[in-house]
């Protein structure tokens, strides 16, 4: 009777395999959608703390993974406040000062103005695809939208995350929903994107809730204003002399 | 001499209140003088004590590309010692870790030391005793800023040795109470076998504590630093803090340094008869200005016998009970009790009695220089010159 019962779930255990898309092809999807040459992003960060929120925006130039620059524009205790990474490190300029600061070591623990990011948040400088093997393991509904789930597991030994999880659209392929997990599995962080829309050829989430699951509190809304991909940036915007510009 | 000393010692004493304001004056900047310097001397003999106990033993052999004032260096200042080298060695290997007391972020030094080790008085057995997976002990401080307790269990996330994050709760398996806050503040200590298990780094440290027994010898990527050379710090901070002070005593003894030299030019001027009359009896000048200057020298003995009659009961007082120290000061860094046993070693009392004597001495005899030039005629006659 066994065998009679396990003959007649074998096909649809079969079928039911297959219905997942390949994930390295999702994951794939989900890269060329996230990632460009370069980008120019204007955006605000919404702090949310004990005292209530507050918001600081700012305008990115990036390229790559590696290369990035931004500058804050408010508020004023804020404003001016500028930040180069190139390749594994990253430069933080100071108006009221006027002092250019190497971070390193533990200082990149620490959190962008008082965020829910880690300096070392910022650091991740390659491709999904190329630091993880994905397997689709189910498929969830997140707000209204349909969703493949997908578990990404490191195949480099130097991630940052050894598992991920990520909700990612079936249509669009951006993911709406990230967890992001220790060795130990314990969850570490969460992350919600939302309001995707349509930039050219490509859907992007303008706007991402970044929530410390260690710590209290609502976590850090990214809300993008303008972003533009794919635009020629001059060279000496990657410079540490436009820190002082 | 001796009668310059009985003569003196009468007329002092004939003054009455006027050598007692003097003396007492004195006394004072003298009793102040040995009270400050015993009191820097009881924080740098305790201090050098507790930072040879808690963290420093007899030395450190440090990891090269490691720097205690650079957190930056963390990352890569530690490696291997050979396994022949690490007699009379106890490694610490360090790492950074971030630490989640009640949902707050905080981040902190993870260090590992071995559960056995008897060079430094920090209470690592309770690691050896404890049950739990990952026992830590942290110092009173620390308990006191991440609010914890004995028995609480904290979310501690760290990074292997590739760069990938790990996180688990950690036990708070004892808090220890102690002076030097760089083994407090912002710490975990934890057996640093399981240190090497969570970073996957098995055999590094960061630096090693020598035992009395250790005798230093080259090793290729490690220096020795000495435990003379770990206190430099809080030896340049004791030299400034004795400089610094001096200040406040120079201007005490100074003032009464200046009552001396008052006294003594009125006292010039108001028994120019008498100084006649000495000469005239046969002294000659230059005796006359001894006996003027042991006068005023004589004032340094009446401030040292009054200082010693209220100053020895309460800097007694102040050597048993201690000097309570605020409760910020071990904020600051340094290596500092909660209560500061003054130590007044005999060089001190001795130097600072000579220091009185012979300021006392020259002030007197700076005015007194006056009756070797006087015209013992004119001075028999009271006549002002």
């Amino acid at each position: 009777m066994k065998y009679l019962v396990f003959l007649m779930l074998t096909p649809g255990l079969l079928m039911a395999q297959q219905y997942y898309p390949n994930a390295e092809v999702i994951l794939q999807k989900v890269d060329d959608n996230l990632t460009s040459t370069t980008k120019v992003i204007e955006s605000q960060m919404v702090i949310h703390g004990r005292r209530g929120s507050r918001t600081v925006s700012s305008k990115g130039y990036a390229q790559g993974f590696n290369t990035s620059f931004t500058e804050y524009l408010s508020p004023e205790r804020e404003k001016g406040t500028k930040m180069l990474k190139l390749e594994d490190r990253l430069w933080i300029y100071s108006p009221s000062t006027d002092r250019t600061i190497q971070l390193s070591g533990h200082m990149l623990k620490q959190s962008v103005m008082g965020s829910d990011l880690s300096y070392e948040d910022m650091m991740e400088t390659r491709k999904l695809t190329e630091m993880y093997n994905a397997t689709v393991i189910g498929e969830e509904t997140i707000d209204g939208r349909k969703t493949w789930v997908l578990e990404l597991l490191a195949k480099v030994v130097d991630a940052s995350y050894e598992k991920r999880r990520m909700w990612i659209d079936q249509v669009r392929f951006i993911p709406l929903q990230e967890e992001l997990f220790a060795k130990s599995g314990q969850l570490l962080k969460k992350t919600v994107l939302s309001d995707v829309a349509r930039i050219g050829a490509r859907w992007y989430p303008k706007k991402i809730n970044y929530k410390d699951m260690l710590k209290e509190g609502e976590g850090t809304d990214f809300i993008i204003t303008d972003i533009q991909f794919d635009v020629n940036i001059p060279d000496y915007i990657f410079t540490k002399a436009s820190l002082k510009k | 001499m001796k009668l310059a000393f009985q003569l003196a010692y009468k007329n002092l004493m004939g003054a009455g209140l006027r050598t007692w304001l003097n003396a007492g004056v004195l006394s004072f900047a003298f009793v102040v003088i040995i009270f400050y310097n015993g009191l820097i001397d009881g924080w740098n003999e305790q201090a050098r004590i507790d930072g040879v106990n808690w963290a420093y033993g007899n030395g450190h052999l440090v990891h090269e590309a490691y720097d205690p004032f650079d957190p930056f260096s963390l990352q890569d200042g530690h490696g291997m010692l050979p396994e022949e080298m690490q007699g009379n060695l106890t490694p610490v290997f360090i790492q950074q870790a971030t630490l989640y007391p009640q949902g707050r972020m905080l981040s902190v030094q993870l260090k590992g030391i071995d559960v056995n080790q008897t060079v430094v008085k920090l209470p690592t057995h309770l690691l050896d005793s404890s049950s739990a997976e990952f026992p830590v002990i942290i110092g009173k401080g620390m308990a006191a800023s991440a609010k914890l307790n004995v028995g609480d269990q904290v979310l501690l996330r760290w990074r292997d040795r590739n760069g990938t994050f790990d996180a688990a709760n950690v036990t708070i398996s004892g808090i220890f109470e102690t002076n030097v806050p760089f083994v407090d503040g912002g710490q975990l200590w934890m057996p640093i076998d399981k240190l090497w298990e969570m970073t996957g780094l098995t055999g590094h440290a960061t630096y090693f504590i020598a035992n009395d027994a250790y005798v230093p010898e080259e090793s290729a990527g490690w220096k020795f630093e000495s435990k003379e050379y770990l206190l430099r710090e809080l030896t340049k901070i004791i030299n400034m803090k004795k400089v610094s002070g001096s200040i406040i005593y120079l201007l005490l003894l100074s003032i009464g340094l200046l009552a001396i030299f008052d006294t003594q030019v009125l006292s010039i001027f108001r028994r120019q008869k008498e100084i006649g009359t000495y000469i005239a009896l046969g002294m000659t000048r230059w005796q006359v200005v001894g006996l003027f200057t042991a006068e005023g020298s004589m004032y340094s003995f009446f401030a040292t016998v009054l200082g010693c009659i209220y100053g020895i009961p309460l800097l007694a007082y102040m050597a048993n009970k201690g000097f309570g120290m605020p409760l910020s000061a071990d904020q600051s860094g340094l290596i500092l009790a909660e209560r500061i046993f003054p130590v007044y070693g005999a060089a001190l009392i001795i130097g600072t009695i000579i220091v009185v004597v012979v300021s006392a001495t020259i002030v007197s005899f700076l005015p007194a220089r006056k009756i070797a030039r006087m015209n013992p005629v004119e001075a028999l006659k009271g006549k002002l010159q």
